[in-house]
């Protein structure tokens, strides 16, 4: 017999200190399998900003920069401008990457900054204990919207890729989701295509990945993937916002 | 040497691209706005990265992924924007990585003013971010020193693995005075630890501020503690002048040094035994040089253009061996050699 | 021949395998607790597993080997 499945190299063989069933491992999994395929992973570089995946800089295996809160884009600009051969992703929560780091998201990507965003989408703060991120649905319940988000009081969800979707240095801006088989391999697709357009300089890549927090939501990890399918999806449909090259090829 | 009439802004500019500086990350502010602009033309040209961002927050923090990677960079502002980039400053400080901040001061607090002022000691040696750490802080008082400063302020940040800021001043960054670029020997520091792709020839490196466990942040504070130690002992500078039979000595840094040394020259016409210590290191304050230079003094008189946040540092040095008078204007306004003298005369017939 | 083979300390019960087993052979174990204190998951019919990896692509964790 022959090993069909196991760990990708460039993802460090420890345990994470992720909650059972958070979905950011597969996430983590499936990046690193991209890069092992690429054999790309000498001549990457990993900007992990604050949020749960902070100590993303333990599990890849690829030179690692932790950033400030909201600010990956930004030092993923310093990093890619001073070395235009290496491979730079960020890998951001929502509140980091759609709050905090709003401003860096939007000017790096209407920079066209060559850089791949890998964003991770479980409507909550994860890591402070479950507040209302700037992705929580209307009517959640979190920390700090104890009897549900009322749009009234706290406004309503940003939808990422749609939004960095109008800008012209958006190379591709893709949502995908983890919550099942077909699911993880449309993401994986995503992601390679992403790192692929880094490799063709063809700018900004966003793949935003609905993920799960089966901890912060007060589910079981399979209900969780269940809350996911049924009530994420619907709010932030799947599928390419902007995929900017297939749109000229289509001209 | 060739001689140039250069703006401090665009001199500060020039000197960091020949002090091999890769990367400039900027945002527009009065009064420093000449030197991002001067790095928008030659940067380019010097095989570099101009990059005006989004925001002074997004500024610093390209900063830290360039410093990240192994690369000499930096960044420029003005008083309000330098607050905003104090958040990268200490993630900087708590990762190790040098950089370099160029603060050419105005007016505070808020917006303040757009007039030259000394108004953020305290930020840049005290408090420039959160957390237990200093920054390198050199502040010059003529143009050619802005030159000299951010060379030298490169090769520091690298040696020590810390950021490093010029401390200028509205006054310093738009005034014009002939200034000539040194050979430059540009240190080359092995950069072990950056972040640039480990190519399969070695582990990866991490940049990182991040210590949950409390031991391990003690220790590593502790360990940059005593590196910053070494700086303290072997890193300080100030300009001593008329010091050797001096009754009064005048410290002042920066521009109002200037006003304060014709102040001296006055005095000095006028009989009285007066002198200077000028600090040009702010952080690691000159303790030495300030007590040396007030080996015959019986008073002292601190000029700043602020409310009075550098003589903190020298009560400090002296440690409550000379009275230490004050005199300040703020807010823009710059002090005379007038006024100085004034106070000078004042301290003298009070002996 | 196909066998799935669980790290048992890597494991941490979330039980996600087991939903994407199409053989519905993949099940959280209740007998033994591995160091961190979670029940595992693992394979109660090896003859049957038919090495599609579908268990280890839901695996948060990677601590599912497949051999075919």
């Amino acid at each position: 017999m022959a090993v069909v499945f196991e760990r990708p190299k460039s993802l460090v063989d420890v345990s994470t200190h992720y909650c059972p069933g958070c979905t950011h491992g597969i996430i983590h999994r499936i990046l690193c399998e991209v890069i092992d395929e690429m054999g790309i992973e000498g001549d990457t570089i990993g900007v992990c900003p604050v949020g749960c995946s902070v100590m993303a800089y333990d599990y890849f295996r690829c030179d690692m920069i932790e950033a400030p809160h909201g600010r990956a884009p930004a030092v993923a600009t310093g990093a890619k401008r001073s070395n235009p051969d290496k491979y730079v992703f960020t890998y951001q929560g929502d509140g980091d990457l759609a709050a905090i780091g709003t401003a860096e998201t939007v000017h790096s990507a209407t920079r066209g900054e060559n850089i791949v965003v890998i964003f991770v989408n479980n409507t909550t703060y994860g890591m402070t204990g479950g507040q209302m991120a700037p992705t929580t649905l209307p009517g959640q319940v979190t920390q700090t919207t104890p009897f549900g988000r009322d749009t009234d009081l706290a406004g309503f969800p940003v939808r990422v890729c749609e939004m960095l979707s109008t800008l012209d240095g958006v190379a591709l801006a893709q949502r995908v989701a983890v919550d099942s088989v077909p699911h993880v391999r449309e993401a994986k697709n995503a992601i390679r295509k992403a790192f692929e357009n880094q490799k063709e300089k063809k700018g900004f890549s966003i793949i935003e990945v609905l993920s799960t927090c089966p901890t912060n939501w007060g589910l079981t990890p399979i209900e969780a993937l269940g809350r996911l399918r049924n009530e994420c999806i619907p709010y932030y449909p799947l599928g390419v916002y902007k995929d900017k090259y297939a749109e000229e090829v289509a001209k | 040497m060739e001689r140039n009439l250069m703006k401090g802004n665009e001199a500060l500019a020039e000197a960091a691209i020949r002090a091999g500086c890769k990367c400039f990350f900027g945002y527009p502010i009065t009064p420093q706005t000449e030197l991002a602009a001067y790095m928008a033309k030659r940067m380019a040209k010097a095989g570099g990265v101009f990059l005006q961002a989004e925001s002074e927050i997004a500024a610093i923090n390209m900063v830290l992924g360039a410093s990240s990677t192994g690369v000499r960079a930096m960044t420029s502002s003005s008083s309000p924007g330098v607050s905003l980039k104090a958040e990268g400053v200490s993630y900087m400080a708590g990762s190790d990585l040098p950089g370099v901040i160029i603060n050419v001061q105005r007016g505070g607090p808020g917006l303040g003013g757009i007039q030259p002022s000394q108004a953020d000691y305290w930020q840049a040696t005290r408090a420039m971010g959160h957390g237990d750490f200093h920054i390198l802080v050199f502040a010059p008082s003529s143009v050619q020193e802005m030159v000299d400063m951010v060379i030298k302020a490169f090769d520091l940040a690298d040696e020590f693995r810390m950021p490093a800021m010029i401390l200028a001043d509205g006054l310093l960054g738009q005034m014009m005075e002939p200034v000539s670029f040194p050979e430059i020997t540009a240190k080359t520091i092995e950069k072990p630890w950056a972040t640039n792709g480990h190519k399969n020839a070695r582990k990866h490196n991490i940049v990182n501020s991040l210590y949950l466990q409390a031991p391990d942040l003690q220790r590593t504070v502790q360990e940059r503690f005593e590196r910053y130690e070494k700086i303290k002992q072997t890193h300080t500078e100030a300009e001593s002048y008329l010091t050797e039979d001096a009754e009064i000595i005048v410290t002042a840094y920066g521009a109002t040094a200037r006003v304060a040394k014709s102040a001296v020259n006055a005095a000095r016409e006028a009989g009285l035994k007066v002198g200077m210590v000028r600090p040009k290191t702010l952080w690691p304050f000159p303790v030495r040089e300030l007590n040396e230079g007030c080996k015959n003094a019986k008073a002292v008189l601190c000029v700043e253009m602020s409310m009075g946040q550098m003589i903190d540092d020298v009560k400090l040095a002296l440690n409550c061996s000379l009275p230490v008078h004050f005199f300040g204007r703020t807010g823009g306004v710059i002090p005379t050699p007038n006024d100085v003298l004034a106070e000078i005369q004042k301290i003298g017939g009070a002996l | 021949m196909a066998a799935m083979t669980v790290d048992f300390e890597k494991c941490k019960g979330c039980a996600l395998c087991t939903t994407a087993c199409p053989k519905k052979i993949v099940e959280i174990q209740k007998e033994k607790r591995n160091k961190k204190g979670y029940f595992t998951a693992q394979c109660t019919d090896q003859k049957t597993c038919i090495g599609c990896a579908m268990c280890a692509i839901m695996c948060p964790d990677c601590a599912i080997t497949v051999e075919k």
